[in-house]
């Protein structure tokens, strides 16, 4: 898959076409998971435990089932058993098993004939639970005696003695660590803490399911990846994969939480049951207590440091609580913790440790953002320390192409070095500061995905194309899937349309996450216009009576090429397709590919910041995010993107946390209490893109979804601990917070 | 249950229906009317992305209940565009690209249409103020506010 952007002139890439679902979500017609209605249908609603640890005694719902319209009632029972450990962890945070492991597990599930009716039920369902010890935090379930969720989860081939919550240890790094602090003019040694958050996406959880009598099944879900939700749906219920049909709603969001199930099982087991479609919705209530948070971090970070800023070597130890379950999230905080820069001596290690939370969900590089932040704010009071530029001290040691990156591979071309001195030279970085304002700097780093994927396209009788492809599009991927055709096809963008199919209409995809979509469906989509283009030479050759390597294209039109050049008139897509019935049939391209040459991603970010020292209030003057997409597509979207990114990032850093009280239970569970970034708490966001191009893509993209998030928790926090003149080392650093560190 | 019966309209239609006492007009809406271009991002008046206006006035329809809807005029962004005639805001978000998912978007819409209603010539502060009851994941609202500052200002031109 050789990069061809050095001999292309691009006609349709890196414009700003509208989006062909545009009209429909600017006029209420686009149907999300909860628009969607089938006749007959039920509502569906799930109980939650009301404990934050409990033994499931027993469950009797004989009430609920004698109540006028209630139809099914479901509990563990009514699930096949999952297939490996994953997928049974999957599964039982679903539905709990023999025990509610967290506020909020599933206990038991309810269909009726109205959402009043099914509520109601829920009330009359008697659970018995003994009540257990729980533990919510790092600190106390690594203690000796703590309270253990599941003692076969430990992680496997832990030394003795690792307490038992503990799962996934993790360990990266090369070089000699003793000999790179022995070289250092300076160490610092430094513990920072970071909180759970959530994804946030507006759109709660919504599906309706419909499984017949036959045991056939049709899902309609808001997912990332209707394929994943198929295969753990399948597996949950006991069916096999052709059974089952997924379609994917319009998304209101995801971010990483919208790629395991939750409720989708439950709805098709109570349709299974009923015998009737159901339709289920989560309230946000549900959404925070039950669906993906983050980890919440504790890390402690040891960098060395010559006067001149080289780092001489670095070590940092992570702890990441990942709810219930065992969670490999810290694996990708300890690869991404140094991974922006060219170390001699590095070792990132960690592991997870089960709480009695929420089954931990991706969130936009997961892991990412908690790995990266320690270490660099650490990085940070080394340059204050030493009067140091911070872009500066980046530049000297930022990884480049052949870096033996900190997690193990040598890097290809990047762009960490372009993005920062792009940083550097912009107006922003040379912008006076006023009295306690701060201006805080910070990389970050992304590997990207690209992974299995599948896209067919037909050519119209009139010249028109349909690309059919499988990812759920989250933030204008049709628009850049469309565009991509278009360009390698030489046909305007407006004679595309570009639909998202069902699990049954063409192969597996892998879901819309890892920044994958614009990489790998594009490059799908590239391939499979070649595909066409090469059926419609064969053709053309045909009519001319010519080889058909005699027959090129270009601008949209079959060329004779070589000798035969000039001899016959160009035939246009539009004027092939007319007769393709006579030539041999419908004509079609399709292309399937495990793509695995996603380029990494680097981005940079600058925020100045204003703290009221009175009350600790802070407020964002300004902030500007550049970051290498590669090749940017649609420049809009990629903008979109990185602005998204680095407020997600803000709010991070400044107000959300999950908050558990003594009692185990979540204390703020609705968007009043769990604060997002509103429009007046933000500032504008500047996005500079810059293009590097991945030398693994036919156009050069890389993913840019994911990376943005990642800089803003250490740049806000930088400027915030230099707005203040004392270092933050714990987030959120909502008011409270930063006025207690200003007066302590 | 004893329903209600409640007459009143919706986006300049005559509307009748009957609701349960505490159903909510955002129910109606979604569930009866099949207006589903309302959505529910929280139930409690904190995201924005139920906004109707009644009487002109922004709501949330999640806070409003069915039975208060009766003789009022409640508009929805089904009712935004002139038929075929998108309103500039619907053509200005879309040029500037200021939805990725689009949950958020008729909630902003209809905001935003109440706002340039009142004030016609908002600052950007105003703007981000009058917005900040509607949330939005995924944009960090920079595109959406220089879309509304766009439409705002052609409005004006018009
Ligand atoms: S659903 Fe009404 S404000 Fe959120
Ligand atoms: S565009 Fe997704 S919430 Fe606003």
């Amino acid at each position: 898959m050789a990069l061809d952007t050095e001999k292309r002139e691009f006609k349709i890439i890196g414009t700003r076409p509208l989006r062909p679902d545009g009209i429909d979500k600017v006029t209420g017609r686009a149907l999300y998971g909860a628009d969607m209605v089938a006749p007959g249908m039920l509502e569906g609603k799930i109980l939650r435990s009301p404990h934050a640890h409990a033994r499931i005694v027993s469950i009797d719902a004989s009430a609920a089932l004698a109540l006028q319209g209630v139809k099914a009632v479901v509990t563990a029972s009514d699930f096949s058993e999952a297939k490996g450990e994953l997928m049974q962890n999957i599964l039982e945070n679903c539905m709990a098993q023999d025990k509610a492991l967290y506020h909020g597990h599933a206990v038991a599930a309810v269909a009726a004939t109205s959402e009043t009716i099914a509520k109601q039920a829920l009330k009359l369902i008697k659970v018995d639970y003994e009540v257990l010890p729980h533990v919510t935090e790092i600190e106390d379930a690594v203690k000796p005696d703590a309270p253990v969720l599941r003692p076969d989860r430990r992680a496997k081939g832990a030394p003795e003695g690792t307490p038992a919550n503990i799962t996934n240890l993790s360990n990266f790094g090369h070089g000699d660590l003793e000999a790179g602090f022995a070289k250092a003019d300076l160490i610092i040694e430094r513990s920072f803490r970071t909180e759970s958050t959530h994804q946030g996406y507006i759109e709660p959880h919504a599906c309706l399911a419909s499984m017949g009598p036959d045991g056939k099944a049709d899902l309609w879900c808001c997912t990332q990846g209707h394929y994943a939700v198929r295969d753990m749906c399948a597996s949950f219920l006991g069916m096999s994969l052709s059974q089952l049909r997924v379609t994917a709603s319009e998304i209101g969001g995801g971010f990483g939480g919208k790629t395991v199930v939750f409720i989708e099982p439950v709805a098709l087991a109570l349709s299974r049951k009923a015998g009737k479609p159901v339709k289920m919705a989560m309230t946000r209530e549900e959404v925070f207590k039950a669906s993906g948070p983050t980890p919440s971090s504790l890390a402690d970070i040891k960098i060395g440091m010559t006067k001149g800023g080289k780092i001489t070597a670095a070590h940092a130890k992570l702890r990441f609580q990942g709810g219930a379950f065992p969670s490999g999230t810290i694996d990708l905080g300890a690869m991404c913790a140094f991974a922006a820069y060219d170390l001699e001596a590095v070792r990132a290690e960690g592991f997870n440790v089960m709480t009695n939370r929420p089954r931990e969900a991706a969130y936009r590089a997961p892991g990412a953002p908690i790995g990266v932040y320690p270490v660099e704010a650490l990085i940070d009071e080394l340059c204050i320390e030493l009067g140091l530029d911070p872009l500066d001290v980046r530049l000297l040691n930022a990884a480049d192409k052949g870096t033996k990156s900190s997690y193990g591979p040598t890097f290809e071309a990047i762009g960490l070095k372009a993005t920062l001195e792009a940083a550097k030279a912009h107006r922003h970085y040379n912008t006076p500061l006023g009295p306690n304002q701060g201006r805080g700097v910070s990389c970050g780093f992304w590997f990207n995905f690209g992974g299995s994927t599948s896209v067919s396209m037909s050519v119209n009788d009139d010249g028109t194309v349909a690309v059919t492809e499988g990812n759920p599009d989250i933030g204008g991927s049709r628009a850049s899937v469309g565009m991509m055709a278009a360009e390698e096809l030489g046909i305007p963008y407006e004679n595309i349309r570009t639909i998202v199919a069902d699990t049954n209409s063409i192969g597996f995809n892998d879901p819309t996450h890892g920044s994958r979509v614009t990489f790998s469906v594009g490059l799908a989509t590239i391939e499979a216009a070649r595909d066409a283009i090469k059926k419609m030479c064969t053709r053309v050759a045909k009519i001319w009576d010519i080889d058909p390597d005699a027959v090129m294209w270009e601008d949209g039109h079959a060329r004779p090429a070589g000798e035969n050049a000039g001899n016959y008139e160009p035939m246009s897509l539009a004027e092939i397709a007319a007769i393709a019935s006579k030539t041999g049939g419908p004509i079609a391209g399709h292309y399937e590919v495990n793509a695995d040459s996603a380029g990494v991603s680097f981005g940079v970010h600058l925020a100045d910041i204003e703290v009221d020292p009175e009350t600790g209030f802070s407020t964002v003057l300004r902030y500007t995010v550049f970051q290498d997409a590669g090749k940017a597509i649609h420049p809009a979207y990629v903008e979109g993107q990185m602005q998204g990114g680095a407020a997600q990032g803000i709010g991070w850093a400044m107000n959300e946390e999950y908050i558990y009280g003594k009692d185990g239970l979540l204390q703020n569970a609705g968007f009043l209490d769990y604060r997002i970034p509103v429009a007046s708490d933000l500032p504008p966001i500047e996005a500079v893109i810059l293009e590097i191009p991945n030398p693994g893509h036919p156009y050069g993209v890389r993913g840019v979804g994911e990376t943005a998030i990642v800089p803003p928790l250490a740049a806000v926090s930088n400027a915030v601990s230099r707005a203040i003149g004392k270092r933050m080392r714990a987030l959120p650093m909502s008011p409270p917070k930063i006025l207690k560190v200003i007066k302590g | 249950m004893n329903k209600i019966h409640v007459t009143t309209t919706v986006n300049g239609d005559p509307v009748e229906y009957l609701c349960e006492p505490q159903e909510t007009l955002l129910d109606v809406l979604r569930n009866q009317l099949r207006l589903t271009g309302a959505k529910e991002g929280c139930g409690t008046g904190d995201c924005g992305a139920c906004s109707v206006t009644l009487n002109g006035r922004l709501v949330c329809s999640c806070l409003v209940l069915a039975a208060e809807a009766g003789g009022q005029e409640v508009a929805t962004v089904e009712g935004i565009a002139d038929g075929d005639n998108l309103h500039i805001l619907q053509k200005k978000i879309l040029e500037h690209a200021a939805l990725q998912c689009g949950v958020c978007t008729p909630g902003i819409l209809v905001a935003a249409k109440a706002l340039l209603e009142k004030h016609p010539d908002p600052t950007e502060v105003e703007a981000r103020y009058w917005l900040a009851g509607n949330l939005c994941r995924c944009t960090g609202y920079d595109k959406i506010i220089t879309a509304v500052m766009d439409a705002a200002a052609e409005m004006r031109g018009a």
